[in-house]
């Protein structure tokens, strides 16, 4: 059990802002993710795309606000959990028990979600037959390329991964890389490869196909893919992957009985507190009148709640408006060295 | 101001005024036209606001610029007259018109 006074949830730039606002008032916390980075949809939709309106930056991309949002906490040594999405939470006295989806297990004394749009997960085919193999048969991602060896693989996609994969597994396996248009949104060097690897018959590329249906009976044995213009083929294949980008989900927060409304989380405008005591909603994922969707407003959104979080993790102490200019013990919970 | 129709997937016709400058996606946002997400607000960085346009609007509507078509190839199938409606910018010349909103958008 990790036993800390606030566990934050999402770490894109609000969520990690926070986590800053919360060690400079002296409270510690851990931060769940489910992505295998902290960043969220700066990281994962546009690391290299400039944003022009943080305060005081003129111009910075997706990966750099985060690289210094990194920097900014690092004295804290705040804890990130990656790869877990928060699964459930139960009220135990004046605490909060959570469990993540790898049986991650918290107690703390407040919660702030700073969830933007959802956990990010993987796209999926929209042809349901697709469910009963996946896992199996059927990915999304890979962990293990080594089952892939002398096998028939079907890909589908036409951004990074789907070409990467196919130029990969091209070595030892037998590729069919499928995609819906002629044009790719991947790297124009790895294009050039797969049109060269098509050419030498080392890979077979369909564009202009999409899946039509997948059959087999514990694993796939083919899938049927279907032109623009109505012609289908059948492929055999072993294995089939689908490389969609990634969807944002609310998942397990539509559960815990907060308010919501339109994918978003009601929240009051004082210290950002949802209709559950303890609970805190922050960013891109919470909701008031005048909510303006911007990272700055996801900055103060989290100044605000960090302090309602106080009384949740010192209920006994009072706490003191400070700036870290002149106060001393921000300076020290900074490390600053005079 | 345009006239935009909306055909969502539970069969019914949603036909809206949507003030010029506005986008179809935040006509159907701001009217409650159910089916059309819009995850990252209008930022061509999902395609959750995926819709089909009828045929014969195809060639009035301004080109895809780029990184739409890249964002289509995440959407929830889509065909040839796949758009994404944060990127129809409304005007006159739209009145009139048609989309239909995907079963589902992811």
């Amino acid at each position: 059990m990790n036993k800390t006074d606030v566990l934050i949830i999402g770490a894109g730039p609000t969520g990690l802002f926070c986590a800053h606002q919360l060690g400079i008032i002296g409270l510690q916390c851990e931060i769940v993710d489910n992505l295998d980075k902290a960043g969220g949809q700066c990281i994962e939709l546009y690391p290299d795309k400039p944003i022009y309106d943080i305060p005081a930056i003129p111009e910075c991309t997706g990966e750099e606000l985060t690289n210094n949002l990194i920097q900014q906490i690092k004295p804290f040594n705040i804890k990130f959990h990656l790869n877990e999405r928060v699964e459930e939470l139960k009220k135990v006295e004046n605490r909060w028990h959570v469990k993540t989806s790898g049986n991650q297990e918290f107690e703390v004394a407040a919660i702030i979600i700073a969830g933007g749009v959802g956990s990010f997960e993987p796209r999926k085919f929209p042809v349901k037959e697709c469910q009963k193999f996946e896992g199996s048969s059927l990915f999304y991602s890979i962990k293990d390329k080594t089952i892939f060896k002398d096998k028939t693989i079907s890909i589908f996609g036409g951004g990074d991964s789907a070409l990467d994969w196919a130029i990969e597994l091209s070595n030892t396996s037998k590729v069919n890389l499928i995609h819906r248009r002629d044009g790719f949104s991947g790297a124009e060097s790895s294009v050039q490869k797969v049109k060269e690897l098509n050419d030498q018959g080392k890979l077979n590329l369909y564009t202009k196909y999409q899946m039509d249906s997948v059959s087999g009976d514990n694993q796939i044995s083919s899938v049927k893919i279907k032109h623009d213009e109505g012609e289908t083929k059948e492929l055999q294949s072993d294995y089939v992957l689908g490389f969609f980008g990634l969807i944002m989900q609310l998942g397990p927060i539509l559960n815990w009985g907060l308010n919501i409304n339109k994918k978003t989380v009601e929240v009051n405008t004082e210290n950002f507190e949802t209709n559950i005591d303890g609970i805190f909603a922050i960013g891109d994922i919470c909701s008031y009148p005048g909510k303006l969707k911007l990272i700055l407003s996801g900055f103060h959104e989290g100044a605000l709640a960090a302090r309602g979080c106080f009384k949740y993790a010192r209920p006994d102490e009072k706490l003191r408006f400070e700036f870290s200019t002149t106060s001393k013990a921000a300076q020290e919970r900074l490390g600053v060295k005079k | 101001m345009a006239k935009i129709t909306y055909y969502t997937h539970d069969s019914r016709i949603h036909t809206i005024d949507v003030q010029n400058g506005l986008t179809v996606m935040e006509g159907a946002v701001q009217n409650d036209i159910p089916g059309i997400d819009a995850d990252c607000g209008g930022g061509m960085a999902c395609a959750t606001c995926h819709v089909y346009v009828k045929q014969d609007w195809l060639d009035k509507l301004p080109t895809k610029e780029d990184g739409e078509e890249d964002m289509l190839d995440m959407a929830y199938e889509p065909k040839q007259n796949s758009r994404l409606s944060c990127q129809l910018i409304v005007s006159e010349e739209l009145d009139g018109l048609e989309v239909s909103i995907p079963e589902k958008q992811a």
